[in-house]
C-alpha cells in the first residue's frame, strides 16, 4: 500500500460513459472504486460484480430461516410435552398442526434476518456522509471515487475525463 | 387521455414530481381530514361505550358471537393482501407496471393490516387482556394450545405485519435519501435519520439488491399462507358451509381481488391530486383491470364449486345451509354479493372500462361491498343455521357495532392521508429503474 494516497470523483450524466470510465480504470489495474448510483444500474453492476463473490445476505437469510423452523417445532413440541394432555386420541406432539407455526416463524426469523444482515453489510447506519458522495448521486448523476496512490492521481484524472465525465474533482 | 404524455420524464423529474407530492397540503385535504377524523372520533366513542356497558352493546348474542367484527377483521386482512402481492410476487415475476402503484399498495397493506388487527380486540372485549394470545405459559403452566387455528392466526397475522413493514422499510431507504438530499430543514434531519445515510454506492446496493429479492421470495409464500391460516379459523371447525377444503384457495382469490379493489380506490384520487399521469399511465390500470377481472371470474368459480359441493355432498346440513342462505333471511346479502363479485367486475372485459377512471372507481367499490359482504354471509347465516334448531338464529346489527366499523375505515383513511404528505408514495428508485438509463451516444438509451 502506498503511503499516501488521494481519492479522485468523477461526475458522469450517463450510464455509458461511467462504464466506459470504469472499465479503463480496471483494465489500468485501479480496483479500489467505490460508484454511486441513483439507482442499481445493470451495466455498472456488470463490471464491478465481474471479481466479487454473491452477496453474503443471503447466508443471513439462511440461518435465519433455519433458526424460525427450528424454534417453531421446539416451541410447540416441547410446550405440549409440559402437560402431556391427550384430547382426541391424537399425539401430544401432533406435528402437522404445528408446521403452520414452524412456517411462520421461518418466513418471520428469515426476513428480519435478511433486513439485519443487509444493515450490516452495507454498513448501515452511517452517522455522516463519505467525503466522496455527493447529493447529486441521489437524483441523477453517477459518480466515480477512485481512491489511489497519490502521484497516479493525474492519470486518473485523465482517464475520468477521457471517458466523459462532467466534472473531476479531488 | 392523459394528459402529460408528450414527454418521457426524466431521472431529475421524478425526484421533482414526488417532492411536489409533499408539499403543504391545501384546504381541501383538510377537509378531508376533519371528516375522517370526525367519523373516527365517532368510532372511538363507540368503542368507549361498548367497553363502558358490555359486549351487549355490540349486539352479540349467540349463535352469532362472531358477526360484525369478524366480519370485517377478515375483510381488512383481505385488503392488505394486494401490497405484498404487488411488492413480492410481481416483483419476482418482473411485472414492471408494478413501480409506480407499489409504494402506495405496500402503505395500505399496513394499514388494512394494523386496522384488522383492532378487531380481536375489540371482538374480544376486554382488550386489555389482549397479552393473552402471545404465546406464553400461564400461572398454571398451561401453553396455548397449537392445534388451534385461532393460535395459527396470531402467528399468521403478526408475521405478515413484521414483514411486510420490513418490506416497505427497506423500499424505503434508498427514497428517503433522495427525497433528504432535495430538501432543506427540518424535514431534511428527519428524512437524513430515517434514510439511515444511505448514499447508493456500490457496496450498499449490491447487498440492497440481494436482501430484497430475498426479502420477496420470503413474503410470496407468506401473503398466499396469511389468507390461508385466516380461512382456516372457519375451515377447521365442522359448521355447514365452513368445513370446506375448498377454503384457503377461495380466500386467497378473495383476498387479492378486493385488495386490487381498494388499491384502485387509493391511487386513482392519488394520480388525479397529485398530477402523476406520467408515472400511474393507462396501462397501470388497464393491467389492474385484468387483475381484477381475473380474480372475479376465479372467484366466481369458486362460488359455484361451492354451491355444488354442497348439494352433491348429499349432506343434509350441508344442503339446508346453503339453501337457506340463498332463499331465506339473509338472501339478500348473498345475491347482493353475487352482483357485486361476480357481474360488476365483467364489464372490465371492455378495454374502455378498464382505462377508465371512473368505471374502475364504481367497479371497485362495488367489489369491497361485495367482498365485505362475502365475509358476512360466510359467517352470519353459516352459525344462524347449523345443525340444531334450537340453536338457530338471526343477527341484527347495532349502532354501536356499525359505528365501530364505519370508524375502522375512517383510521385507515386517516393513517392514509397522513402517510402521503409525509412519505414518497411513488418509489423514486423504482420509477427511475422503470425509465430508459441516460445514455450518450445511443440516443434513446436503454429499454427494459
Amino acid at each position: 500500500m502506498a503511503a499516501i494516497t488521494e481519492t479522485v470523483l468523477g461526475v458522469f450524466a450517463h450510464v455509458d460513459t461511467t462504464v466506459r470510465a470504469l472499465e479503463e480504470l480496471k483494465s489500468k489495474g485501479y480496483h479500489d472504486l467505490t460508484v454511486y448510483t441513483p439507482v442499481p444500474v445493470h451495466e455498472i453492476e456488470d463490471v464491478l460484480e465481474r471479481d466479487r463473490p454473491v452477496s453474503p445476505v443471503r447466508l443471513f437469510t439462511l440461518i435465519g430461516g433455519l433458526t424460525g423452523t427450528a424454534s417453531g417445532f421446539f416451541l410447540t413440541i416441547w410446550s405440549a410435552m409440559q402437560w402431556g394432555l391427550i384430547t382426541g386420541g391424537k399425539p401430544v406432539a401432533s406435528i402437522p398442526p404445528y408446521v403452520v407455526i414452524a412456517f411462520e416463524l421461518t418466513i418471520l426469523f428469515g426476513g428480519v434476518a435478511t433486513l439485519l444482515g443487509m444493515v450490516v453489510l452495507a454498513r448501515l447506519p452511517r452517522l455522516r456522509p463519505s467525503p466522496t458522495f455527493d447529493p447529486r448521486f441521489t437524483n441523477d448523476r453517477f459518480g466515480v471515487a477512485v481512491h489511489c496512490a497519490a502521484e497516479r492521481s493525474a492519470s486518473v484524472r485523465q482517464i475520468l475525463t477521457a471517458a466523459g465525465a462532467e466534472e473531476v474533482k479531488a | 387521455m392523459s394528459v402529460v404524455d408528450h414527454r418521457e420524464p426524466t431521472y431529475a423529474d421524478v425526484n421533482r414530481d414526488v417532492l411536489r407530492t409533499l408539499q403543504p397540503p391545501g384546504n381541501l385535504y383538510f377537509a378531508w381530514m376533519c371528516l375522517v377524523g370526525l367519523i373516527l372520533t365517532c368510532g372511538i366513542l363507540a368503542w368507549t361505550w361498548q367497553i363502558y356497558v358490555g359486549m351487549g352493546a355490540a349486539g352479540k348474542r349467540t349463535p352469532q358471537m362472531w358477526a360484525m367484527y369478524i366480519t370485517t377483521f377478515v375483510f381488512w386482512i383481505g385488503i392488505g393482501h394486494a401490497g405484498t402481492l404487488i411488492s413480492a410476487i410481481l416483483y419476482l415475476f418482473r411485472a414492471r407496471w408494478r413501480t409506480s402503484i407499489y409504494r402506495a399498495a405496500e402503505a395500505m397493506t399496513i394499514f388494512a393490516v394494523m386496522t384488522a388487527g383492532l378487531f380481536p380486540l375489540i371482538h374480544a372485549g376486554r382488550m386489555w387482556f389482549a397479552y393473552f394470545l402471545l404465546p406464553y405459559a400461564n400461572q398454571r403452566y398451561l401453553w396455548p394450545n397449537f392445534r388451534s387455528p385461532l393460535v395459527w392466526d396470531v402467528f399468521a397475522i403478526s408475521t405478515y405485519l413484521s414483514i411486510s413493514t420490513v418490506f416497505f422499510i427497506v423500499g424505503l431507504v434508498p427514497d428517503v435519501a433522495a427525497l433528504r438530499d432535495a430538501s432543506t430543514g427540518w424535514r431534511r434531519r428527519v428524512f437524513a435519520m430515517l434514510s439511515l445515510g444511505w448514499e447508493g454506492s456500490d457496496g450498499q446496493w449490491r447487498h440492497y439488491r440481494r436482501a430484497y429479492g430475498l426479502l420477496a421470495a420470503l413474503a410470496t409464500p407468506l401473503v398466499l399462507s396469511v389468507h390461508s391460516v385466516v380461512s382456516w379459523d372457519f375451515a377447521m371447525a365442522l359448521v355447514p358451509g365452513w368445513h370446506s377444503t375448498l377454503f384457503a384457495p377461495f380466500f386467497v382469490d378473495g383476498a387479492i381481488f378486493s385488495g386490487f379493489a381498494m388499491v384502485l380506490i387509493l391511487i386513482l384520487p392519488m394520480r388525479h391530486f397529485f398530477g402523476l399521469h406520467a408515472y400511474i399511465q393507462e396501462k397501470h390500470l388497464d393491467a389492474m383491470g385484468k387483475l381484477i377481472l381475473v380474480t372475479g371470474l376465479v372467484l366466481t368459480y369458486f362460488y359455484a364449486c361451492e354451491a355444488f359441493t354442497s348439494w352433491y355432498s348429499g349432506d343434509h346440513f350441508e344442503r339446508a345451509s346453503l339453501f337457506w342462505k340463498v332463499t331465506k333471511s339473509y338472501a339478500w346479502a348473498l345475491w347482493l354479493m353475487y352482483f357485486c363479485n361476480c357481474v360488476s367486475p365483467l364489464i372490465l372485459f371492455w378495454k374502455k372500462a378498464r382505462t377508465s377512471p371512473f368505471a374502475l372507481y364504481v367497479v371497485s367499490i362495488l367489489v369491497l361491498i361485495g367482498m365485505w359482504f362475502e365475509r358476512f354471509n360466510i359467517i352470519v347465516p353459516s352459525l344462524g343455521h347449523d345443525f340444531y334448531p334450537y340453536t338457530w338464529g338471526i343477527y341484527v346489527p347495532s349502532l354501536t357495532d356499525t359505528t365501530i366499523v364505519i370508524g375502522s375505515f375512517a383510521w385507515f383513511f386517516i393513517l392514509f392521508l397522513g402517510f402521503i404528505k409525509l412519505m414518497p408514495s411513488l418509489s423514486v428508485v423504482e420509477v427511475k429503474e422503470t425509465m430508459p438509463a441516460p445514455m450518450k451516444d445511443h440516443g434513446h438509451g436503454r429499454h427494459h
